[in-house]
């Protein structure tokens, strides 16, 4: 199996905002490779004729019927933000949109 | 309206929309839709602020929704769907993912068809499935000065319906059409409010060029921010017309997002794409797969109301104009008043009650006035004054401004009628009775029409007009009068 390299834990720690040092990221290739050495233990099982699986428990299509609940009140709602102006929370400035 | 063509050039168009559903409650917790007027963050709960330990459960409106829009397009409803975490940072999404669908989706496949002033156009429709949104940010200058953006977390996680094309798009009027039909759809079907104007329904249209011909796709644009369906033919006309200069001259196209400004009649870099999106989908461990059985699709079947392309058919056969069908079928008002007035009056010609929906009804209804014009509409009356114009009963001009009155009062029409004294006397020998009695009490005038003096006919023709109090069909007393002079 392809070892990780410096460029997979540094993209990797790009999209989860994680600031390493380079030291950290020296430390995390060869942790996160180890990680990965053992999962791919997983890949030796033969699983032919094994329906993909996404779910272990073994309940299936929980749904709520549309009916409105109480919400918290702004105040609860706004409790632990850093900052607020207006009932909102404050952020730095956003350019541009989301995904 | 068809766009400015960039000759040498084909347009590819796949086009994006989301469309809030219609639910009471949010997609994965209890707080309440209806926040348009309520401050900011006054509806939220741990589950759509993304806080620790909160689970989400399924609406299951929400699905519902999701599987009649499937149905209505002729989409595959798969059998078992999943949700998937879509990862990405950003203010509008507090647990740094979004609950979506990526392999399993609701839907798969269908396809909407339309006119366009170039004929029919069936879309192929590529799937649709069930998310759910994001905050609302707002960009503000505070006082101390500083540039920030403010967070209402009322949006979050209401109930969001995906659909997308297939790139088979090709002009900025269809990509209008498909919009206004996809929207007219789910309005019918009841999943959606679906106004672009308040981003109930967003449109997006993916964007790129290539030789006709050919079959490999150019650099693609995706614009935004068209919060009208005049704004998506302009701006994807724009669009079509920007590339095409650009590769005209020889400049490379860019892969962004452009958002479109309306009062400028242009679009705008958002965005560059730099590296293409890592969005690290994943099966969500808090929700359980969800089976759609057999029993729930045919309960939804049979809950689906009559679609707007089969209500178009059924008046086509009704003999109703094609372009009538469509005016009226666009408008649920008029396709309400339609049905009832035909239901009530089936002997009438439903060509003619369908001129009267659109020559009157609809031009009430979108004047001035707006719906107050036309709050006390009925199918019934509109079907007891269409009788009574076929039957000569009533002028045109006064039948228009009956209905009128009619419309904006609520009161039946015979009613109206009556009152302002519009009813057309018709009875033949209710007007010769009354003719001869004019003639008997106007001996003079009878003597001088016989010496020739013709405008002797006006003043007898005026004074049985003021007998029957101006309701008499004033022809028809000329006619019978001109007879009876000849006879006497």
């Amino acid at each position: 199996m392809a070892s990780l390299t410096r460029a997979d834990v540094e993209h990797v720690a790009h999209l989860a905002r994680l600031g390493l040092s380079a030291d950290e990221v020296t430390r995390m290739e060869t942790d996160l490779d180890l990680i990965l050495t053992m999962f791919a233990v997983l890949d030796e099982l033969d699983t032919d004729g094994i329906a993909p699986t996404a779910q272990t428990i073994e309940v299936e299509s929980i749904l709520r019927a549309d009916l409105p609940r109480p919400s918290l009140s702004q105040e609860e709602a706004l409790a632990n933000a850093p900052e607020q102006s207006g009932g909102y929370v404050v952020v730095p400035a956003i350019l541009g949109d989301g995904a | 309206m068809t766009s400015a063509v960039a000759t040498g050039w084909e347009a590819v168009i796949g086009i994006e929309c989301h469309v809030q559903l219609r639910t009471a409650s949010k997609m994965f917790c209890g707080c309440s839709t209806d926040f348009q007027a309520a401050p900011p963050n006054s509806h939220t709960c741990p589950v759509c602020l993304g806080l620790p330990g909160a689970l989400p459960v399924i609406n299951e409106a929400a699905v519902r929704h999701v599987l009649a829009a499937g149905m209505a397009i002729g989409g595959r409803l798969l059998p078992i769907t999943r949700w998937d975490r879509k990862n990405y940072f950003y203010p509008d999404l507090p647990k740094g993912y979004q609950i979506s669908q990526y392999d399993l989706p609701l839907v798969l496949g269908g396809s909407l068809t339309f006119e366009t002033s170039e004929g029919p156009v069936t879309i192929a429709i590529t799937r649709a499935h069930l998310e759910e949104d994001t905050a609302r940010l707002v960009h503000r200058r505070l006082e101390d000065g500083r540039d920030v953006s403010l967070v209402d977390y009322n949006r979050s996680g209401t109930p969001l319906m995906e659909i997308v094309t297939d790139p088979v798009v090709r002009t900025a009027e269809q990509a209008r059409r498909y919009a206004e039909e996809l929207r007219l759809l789910l309005v019918t079907i009841g999943a959606s409010e679906a106004a672009l104007e308040n981003g109930q329904m967003r449109v997006e249209a993916n964007i790129s060029l290539r030789r006709p011909g050919t079959e490999a796709f150019g650099t693609r644009v995706e614009v935004k921010n068209m919060n009208s369906f005049r704004s998506v033919e302009r701006a994807v006309a724009f669009e079509i017309e920007r590339q095409a200069k650009a590769l005209d001259a020889g400049e490379p196209l860019i892969q962004e997002t452009r958002g479109w400004d309306d009062d400028r009649g242009l679009t705008y870099r958002m965005r560059i794409k730099e590296s293409s999106d890592d969005y690290r989908y994943f099966p969500e461990p808090d929700l359980p797969p969800l089976h759609v059985d057999a029993s729930w699709l045919e309960a939804v079947r049979a809950a689906m109301p009559e679609l707007p392309a089969a209500r178009r058919a059924r008046y086509a056969e009704l003999g109703i104009p094609a372009a009538d069908a469509v005016t009226i079928v666009a408008d649920a008002g008029a396709t309400a008043l339609l049905d009832a007035a035909l239901a009530a009056g089936p002997s009438l010609a439903p060509r003619k009650v369908a001129n009267w929906v659109v020559g009157e009804y609809l031009r009430l209804a979108k004047g001035e006035a707006g719906a107050t014009a036309v709050a006390g509409v009925s199918g019934a009356e509109l079907a007891a004054l269409v009788t009574m114009v076929e039957a000569g009963e009533l002028s045109g001009t006064n039948a228009k401004e009956v209905f009128a009155r009619h419309a904006a009062e609520g009161r039946p029409v015979a009613a109206i009628v009556a009152e302002a004294g519009f009813r057309q006397v018709n009875d033949t020998d209710a007007l010769r009775t009354a003719i001869a009695e004019i003639l008997a009490a106007n001996p003079a005038a009878v003597a001088d029409v016989r010496a020739g003096k013709g405008q002797a006919i006006g003043f007898l023709t005026g004074q049985v007009m003021k007998a029957t109090r101006g309701q008499a069909n004033a022809a028809l007393v000329g006619q019978l009068l001109r007879e009876a002079l000849e006879q006497a």
